[in-house]
Order: C-alpha cells, then sequence, then structure tokens
C-alpha cells in the first residue's frame, strides 16, 4: 500500500509526460507535413515508394510516372501492388529493369486509392513521428471520384497524412480545399 | 445516321460491348434483347461483339443473314484494344479503364452502369462525362432507349489529360528546381 503510493504519482507524471511528449511530437509533424521540402538548388534523388492499384487505378499512376521520371529524381523505386492485382506490376516492369531493396523507409510515397495504401502510408507517418525517416506522401485521387472522396483519400486527408492531396475534378477540390485540383490524369 | 429501311446491303458496323473483369449479366442480357437489337439495325450497324467476362448468361449466337444483327460474343481476350479500335459503337460497364481507352480512341461509347454494385461510386463519372457530352450513359433497362434517342454526332471529342501539372508540384514541394 505505501509502496504503491509512493510510486504511483511518479508512474502517472511519467505517463503523462511520456503521452504529452507524443501528442507534441504529432502535432509537430502534422505541422511539418504539408510543408515543401529542402529548399535547396540540387537535392539529391530520393528513394521512392510507389503504391499500384487496379486496372484503372493502375493507369493513372502511369500517367504520372511517365512524366516524373524524366529525370533521376526518384530513385531507387519500390512498387507495392494490391494482392488481387497482376496486371499492374507487368505494367511497372515495362517501366522499369531494376528492382531495389528498401531497408530503411522511402523518402517519397506516390499512392493513388487502393485500400493498400492507407497503411503503408500510416507506417511512413509513424516513422516521421519516431524520428526514424521524414518523408513525403503523396495522394492522387482517382478520377472516377467525382462528388465524394474515396475511403482511402477521406482518411489521408483528414488525418493530414498527405503532404500534398490531389483530386481530379474541380468540384471535389471545392469540397476539400486543402486538395489540389489541376486537371485530370487521363 | 441511316433511317430505317436502307440498312441492306452497307459496311460493317460493330458495337462491341464489354464488361471488362466485372460480372455483369445485366447488360449481357440487355443487349441480347430483341429491342436494343432491333434499335441497332434501325441505327445501321450490323455486328454486335459481345465480351462477357465472368458473366453466366450467354447470349444467342447469330450470323446475320437475311438483315439481322450478326451476334457473337466471348469471355475474354488479350486484345480488347483491337475489338475496341474496329468498332462504331462501343457499350461498356462503368469501369473507368475502359472508358477512357474508349474515349481516347475516339469512339462512340454508351455507359451502363451495373446497379447491382454495393459500393456503386462508379456511376459518378459516367454521369459527369455524360453531362460533359462525351458519352452517353443508361441502366440495362433503358439501353434500347438511349440507342434510340443518341445521336453519335453530338458527342464531343474528349481531351486527352496531362499529368505534367501534378509532377510539377511534386518536383516543387520536393525543392527540384523548375525545368
Amino acid at each position: 500500500m505505501t509502496i504503491a503510493s509512493l510510486f504511483t504519482p511518479s508512474i502517472i507524471t511519467i505517463t503523462v509526460s511520456v503521452v504529452l511528449i507524443a501528442i507534441t511530437r504529432v502535432f509537430y509533424i502534422l505541422c511539418q507535413s504539408g510543408k515543401p521540402l529542402y529548399p535547396s538548388k540540387s537535392p539529391k534523388p530520393l528513394s521512392t515508394l510507389i503504391v499500384l492499384g487496379s486496372g484503372g487505378h493502375t493507369a493513372e499512376m502511369i500517367n504520372v510516372l511517365n512524366v516524373l521520371l524524366l529525370k533521376d529524381r526518384f530513385c531507387p523505386r519500390f512498387y507495392v501492388a494490391a494482392g488481387t492485382d497482376n496486371m499492374s506490376l507487368q505494367k511497372a516492369h515495362l517501366l522499369e529493369e531494376n528492382v531495389f531493396n528498401l531497408n530503411e523507409g522511402p523518402q517519397v510515397v506516390l499512392c493513388n486509392g487502393p485500400g493498400t495504401c492507407v497503411p503503408l502510408c500510416v507506417i511512413a507517418f509513424l516513422f516521421k513521428v519516431v524520428g526514424v525517416r521524414w518523408s513525403s506522401v503523396f495522394y492522387v485521387e482517382s478520377i472516377a471520384r467525382v462528388r465524394k472522396l474515396s475511403l482511402s483519400g477521406l482518411l489521408l486527408y483528414k488525418l493530414r497524412i498527405a503532404d500534398q492531396f490531389f483530386v481530379q475534378w474541380p468540384q471535389l477540390q471545392r469540397k476539400y480545399p486543402r486538395a489540389h485540383y489541376v486537371g485530370c490524369l487521363m | 445516321m441511316g433511317d430505317a429501311g436502307d440498312c441492306v446491303k452497307q459496311e460493317k458496323k460493330v458495337v462491341f460491348v464489354t464488361v471488362g473483369t466485372t460480372l455483369f449479366n445485366a447488360l449481357v442480357r440487355a443487349v441480347d434483347t430483341n429491342g436494343v437489337k432491333q434499335e441497332l439495325l434501325r441505327k445501321g450497324y450490323t455486328h454486335l461483339v459481345i465480351q462477357m467476362g465472368r458473366g453466366s448468361y450467354n447470349p444467342t449466337k447469330c450470323n446475320g443473314e437475311e438483315g439481322s444483327l450478326a451476334v457473337d460474343y466471348f469471355t475474354f481476350s488479350p486484345s480488347i484494344a483491337d475489338h475496341l479500335r474496329s468498332a462504331s459503337l462501343v457499350i461498356s460497364h462503368a469501369g473507368s479503364g475502359s472508358i477512357f481507352e474508349t474515349l481516347q480512341l475516339g469512339k462512340p461509347l454508351i455507359v451502363v452502369v451495373n446497379e447491382d454494385l454495393m459500393d456503386n461510386h462508379q456511376s459518378e463519372l459516367a454521369e459527369e462525362l455524360a453531362e460533359r457530352k462525351h458519352l452517353y450513359c443508361a441502366h440495362p433497362q433503358t439501353l434500347h432507349q438511349t440507342i434510340s434517342d443518341m445521336n453519335v454526332d453530338s458527342l464531343l471529342p474528349y481531351p486527352s489529360g496531362d499529368a505534367t501539372p501534378v509532377a510539377k508540384l511534386i518536383n516543387t514541394f520536393l525543392g527540384f528546381p523548375d525545368d
């Protein structure tokens, strides 16, 4: 009883301070997320994780990659595809010749909709909170979403996990003002 | 388009129906009805090719003699693009892949929305593009009416999308210099 009463306040203090530090850290990360990175003149190439979905999603992502990969800025690159999808990785192989190992978390995450991207983006976010790896998450909502975001999109938007969030219809941007609308991918 | 009666001896005009990898018996059944086939004939189409996917409903094949519509079907094919290219009209499920592949080939398109899908967000895209006059949007029950009312010459070409602005914003965000 006496020992417990002696220790209880300090345990509570420790717990409270740990929780406070964690909350402060999460808020700090949330504030830093969405801000442009390194304003230096010649940044190094960034390791990039690309999350592929199915059919239409992959076609949209390939369109982004075709423009984005013109320069050697996003390498090495890692591809993840949804379990049910076997065509997407084949299409990615048409674009890529090499496969690398991802060992310390990507610096850039590109995704556009399949449910699989949410846990990956959350992990990337936790890496930031813990301080393992700073990454920038880019999410492009599918062109099929005209009036409402997909569940994945809504989660990444509301939780502010995506650093830059793109939609492909102006009416959707009006509904979600932090999103960018710069035309369609298809 | 040709009116009724003047479609006896004329060039081959193919209607290609595609359900992609989905299960969409209602569409296959709808295009196999006499109502739809008669409308297609009236509009001057001569052939109906159906990609029926995983569906269990087999349409009735027909070799198109005596002025009837020639009907053929298959489940899957690696050369969907060739079928789209040789078609004069495409009737498709509402998947964005099929929709944009068809629009980018500049083919007249009727998108049929699958009402049996639980999360039917796909109708959003078809309705938006129909509002912008890039395609016609129909339901399995209203397909014959859509075909009868449509005027494919009034459809507007779909301008291809461009990923450059998205890539530019990503590059700027990451601190890569502008080109």
